[in-house]
């Protein structure tokens, strides 16, 4: 089947329960948001995704590819990821670190496909006049789409992005989401992101999924879950929702 | 202009190499050939063991101010070998014939290389970072325990045991240069075939996951090629602590490209002319009798010094 | 409460070993003769009692400047005889006696001080261009760096011909503690108990830059007389006795985990537990291998790794 599947997945942490068994699927296709208060676990089950963690308790399969350590290469063709903070040591040029986005097709050895994919990147991120250049030159804004066009080089049909606005202006902000978004509607690709601005997810998202306290509390479309009594009950905050056009809205 | 540094480097090196075997040589050209050529030799397979072992270990690591030469690796062979004179006697120990130390010695040091690095127990920089520390401390211990052996083996000498605290690369013994050279070549060679994989590890650990790398793995691998690396160099010289840090910060500075498939190759060279030219220098244009260790360690630790205040590099 | 337990345990201690240590040596001596017999006096007054006093200042005075440097450095894991300060001292001392061999002991003092402060410097510049997020590097760091100084002494040795000499500096040992050898150590108690003084402020700056001027402070004064303290603390105990390791390390840190960082209480008790600290080690050293002496370098070299391995990974996880 044609999706993210977990199962009954827990993880603990020190005595700490920090995910209690949870059972849900991200649909293909269109951007899926996962949101919810802090410390409700949406880092540690992107991190169990993205097979960052290993598995304590349940069972994560993707396109019935299952998520585990000897699937790996299979998995990093399926799907992509981009952590919260990529910092490293080696200094590389735009177009040297899209071109790792490769790797998992090439092991290192560039075929002229793999060239070429690597100029569509640059292309559909408006990267090409700064290819050449180092990355440690650039700007945060321009720094993280890079790494954002590396995951796309990588030409997998799922993308999973922790807190990816985390550092950027409302612009840079906007940018990405558009972009992830078109991403999603002409090219087919499933973007699944954590985000911790509700409204960014309302807006750019299809699907919501909503962690409190390790659990899953609700799934469904932003218009239906982005409601006040939503955010009383999970986020304990008595926040007014307005609507713009057919989208919620929650004034800060 | 990466190959054009390579290409420079080597013939620099060649330079060296001539100029080692022919300055001041008196005598029989055979004799001469034979001898200094085990020498160089032995140069070489140090300098490129010491300089592949410090890439690897840096890419591992993720940082580029350390080395695996400064774990004290020697000082537990130190430390066995005040243990063994203590319960058979120096002379006791020194009928032992040479191979048999040697592997013994190259043996030890893997195995503690490995236990040391068994310790890695997860992804994360700070422990690595507290396994470096742990290294090093491990050193301070063991040559303690080692003077506190031997004072208490022979009290009444001033424990001049300097126990090894610097190479030696003017005695170095020839029988087992066989063994070095093959067992470097190995070695050397696999590190070599790695480079892509390698590469791919210096993003760190959530890329290099996520481009399909099983990081644990690869850094169990690279720590394995790197403990026998240094456990070579180590047996055949001593200790030589900042020879590795030196040359491959030399070799970032002159290459901007970074892959291993032109450090690994540029390090080793530079490693031969440091060594090298640096012996030839030292020796028969100085005339110092300063040994070769010192001068590096001393200039080496002050160029990385300079480099990480200008860069402050990582 | 633990501070108070804690003083009073090492203060006790501390009078009980200075008792043993009086009367441990190779000479023999019994506590009845010492008041009658002129000779065995004598020794009390030229070699054991000298003796006592180097190991309990030195002691002192190094963890007292070993918790002011984790201050300034804002790390746990550093003191000034394994990051550079002593190597920068033993730097100075080997300068002076090559080039200036007539110069009085207050020459010599001084210059070492100057190297050692150098050398702080040097190590502070590096300390700041490492990233926060790695605390350990900072330790690690600073044991490359005092190699590298102690690389530099040992070639200007090598080429002077005085290795000898070096070992006696960077070797720490009380056997050549006599009265009229030692007195110079005395300075470095008057140093190391006005840092008391200004305690709190250490503290402070042990916070942080950022919150030290919050707090109207003058930071860099503050750092420049913590820094001139441990140099000085840090050259004249090498002067005298030579380099003793890993003290400046663990005492804080054993002080730390017991009592907490209120510099202006448990400054003294530093003190005290190092004192405590050396004058034992310096006795095992004494009693171990009867009639001959393992010097305290050793022995703490010993000790104060397996301490320190322990504080590395017992404790609170540190912070990602």
């Amino acid at each position: 089947m044609d999706l993210i599947s977990i199962e009954n997945l827990s993880y603990e942490v020190a005595g700490a329960r920090i995910l209690s068994d949870i059972s849900v699927t991200l649909p293909k296709g269109g951007v899926t948001a996962l949101i919810g208060p802090n410390g409700a676990g949406k880092s540690s089950l992107f991190s169990h995704v993205a097979r960052l963690l290993p598995l304590q308790t349940g069972r994560i399969s993707v396109d019935d590819l299952a998520v585990k350590p000897s699937n790996r290469r299979a998995l990093s063709r399926k799907l992509a990821i981009l952590p919260q903070q990529v910092h490293f040591a080696t200094r590389l040029t735009v177009r040297e670190l899209i071109q790792f986005g490769r790797y998992p097709h090439c092991q290192g050895s560039l075929k002229a496909d793999d060239y070429a994919m690597v100029d569509v990147a640059l292309a559909a991120f408006e990267l090409t006049p700064l290819a050449d250049r180092f990355l440690d030159t650039l700007s945060g804004g321009q720094r993280h789409k890079a790494h954002v066009a590396m995951i796309y080089a990588q030409d997998t049909d799922y993308l999973l992005l922790d807190e990816p606005l985390n550092n950027l202006d409302i612009a840079a902000s906007r940018t990405l989401m558009a972009l992830l978004r078109r991403l999603a509607d002409d090219e087919g690709k499933t973007v699944v992101i954590v985000l911790h601005d509700i409204n960014f997810a309302a807006q750019y998202a299809d699907h919501l999924v909503v962690l409190k306290s390790g659990r899953i509390e609700r799934e469904g479309k932003p218009s239906d879950l982005v409601t006040e009594a939503l955010l009383s009950e999970v986020y304990s905050t008595d926040a007014q929702v307005a609507m713009v056009g057919d989208t919620p809205f929650v004034v800060p | 202009m990466r190959a054009r540094s390579t290409l420079i480097c080597a013939m620099l090196l060649a330079l060296s190499c001539v100029l080692f075997m022919t300055l001041g040589a008196k005598g029989n050209w055979d004799f001469v050939l034979w001898f200094r050529g085990r020498k160089l030799a032995a140069l070489l397979i140090v300098g490129a063991a010491v300089s592949t072992a410090t890439v690897l270990f840096q890419t591992i690591s993720r940082n580029h101010i350390l080395t695996p030469s400064i774990m004290g690796f020697d000082a537990l062979y130190t430390l066995i070998v005040a243990l063994v004179v203590f319960s058979i006697g120096a002379a006791g120990f020194n009928h032992l014939p040479s191979e048999f130390v040697f592997f013994a010695h190259i043996s030890l040091l893997i195995g503690a290389a490995l236990i040391l690095f068994g310790t890695l127990i997860g992804q994360h920089r700070t422990d690595l970072m507290r396994m470096v520390l742990t290294g090093i401390i491990f050193g301070v211990l063991f040559r303690s325990l080692s003077s506190f052996i031997y004072r208490m083996i022979d009290p009444s000498e001033f424990a001049t045991i300097q126990v090894n605290s610097y190479a030696r690369f003017n005695y170095i013994d020839l029988n087992l240069l066989w063994i070095s050279a093959g067992l470097t070549f190995v070695t050397l060679s696999l590190s070599w075939q790695m480079r892509r994989q390698l590469d791919v590890l210096g993003l760190g650990f959530e890329m290099a996951t996520n481009l399909g790398e099983p990081v644990a793995r690869r850094q169990k691998q690279a720590l394995i090629l790197v403990a026998i690396l240094v456990a070579v160099s180590t047996a055949l010289v001593g200790p030589v602590a900042f020879l590795g840090l030196l040359v491959v910060s030399i070799a970032r500075l002159i290459s901007p490209n970074e892959t291993h498939a032109v450090l690994i190759p540029l390090s080793a060279l530079i490693a031969g002319i440091v060594l090298v030219a640096g012996q030839t220098i030292l020796e028969r244009v100085l005339g110092l009798s300063t040994p070769l260790a010192v001068v590096i360690d001393f200039v080496g630790g002050f160029v990385f010094l300079t480099l990480l205040l200008r860069k402050g590099w990582i | 409460m633990q501070r108070h337990s804690t003083a009073l345990f090492l203060a006790v201690g501390i009078l009980v070993l200075a008792a043993i240590s009086v009367f441990v040596g190779v000479i023999s001596l019994r506590p009845e003769t010492v008041f009658h017999d002129r000779d065995a006096l004598g020794l009390v007054l030229d070699s054991r009692l000298p003796r006592t006093f180097a190991t309990l200042i030195a002691g002192a005075a190094l963890a007292v400047c070993g918790m002011i440097m984790q201050m300034l450095v804002r790390n746990r894991f550093v003191e000034p005889m394994t990051a550079g300060t002593g190597q920068g001292a033993a730097l100075g001392i080997l300068v002076v006696t090559l080039f200036l061999p007539g110069a009085s002991i207050f020459v010599k003092m001084s210059l070492a001080t100057a190297t050692a402060l150098v050398s702080s410097l040097g190590f502070l510049l590096i300390v700041r261009r490492l990233p926060p997020s790695q605390p350990l590097l900072v330790p690690l760091v600073a044991i490359l760096y005092g190699g590298i100084i102690g690389a530099g002494v040992t070639f200007v040795a090598y080429q002077a011909d005085m290795l000898q000499f070096i070992d006696t500096w960077l070797n720490g040992d009380f056997s050549g503690v006599m009265r009229g050898r030692y007195e110079l150590l005395w300075i470095a108690a008057v140093v190391a108990a006005l840092t008391y003084l200004i305690a709190d402020q250490f503290a402070i700056v042990g916070l942080g830059r950022e919150a030290s001027v919050n707090l109207g402070l003058n930071y860099d004064q503050v750092m420049i007389l913590g820094l001139l303290a441990v140099s000085v603390v840090s050259a004249l105990t090498v002067i005298t006795v030579g380099a003793i390791p890993f003290v400046g390390l663990i005492v804080p840190n054993i002080i730390s985990r017991r009592c907490g960082d209120n510099l202006r209480a448990t400054l003294p008790l530093t003190a005290l537990c190092g004192a405590m600290l050396v004058l034992s080690s310096d006795i095992v050293g004494r009693i171990v291998r009867y009639p001959f002496e393992i010097p305290v370098g050793t022995i703490l070299g010993v000790l104060g790794a397996g301490v320190f391995l322990w504080l590395l990974y017992s404790g609170p996880k540190h912070a990602r």
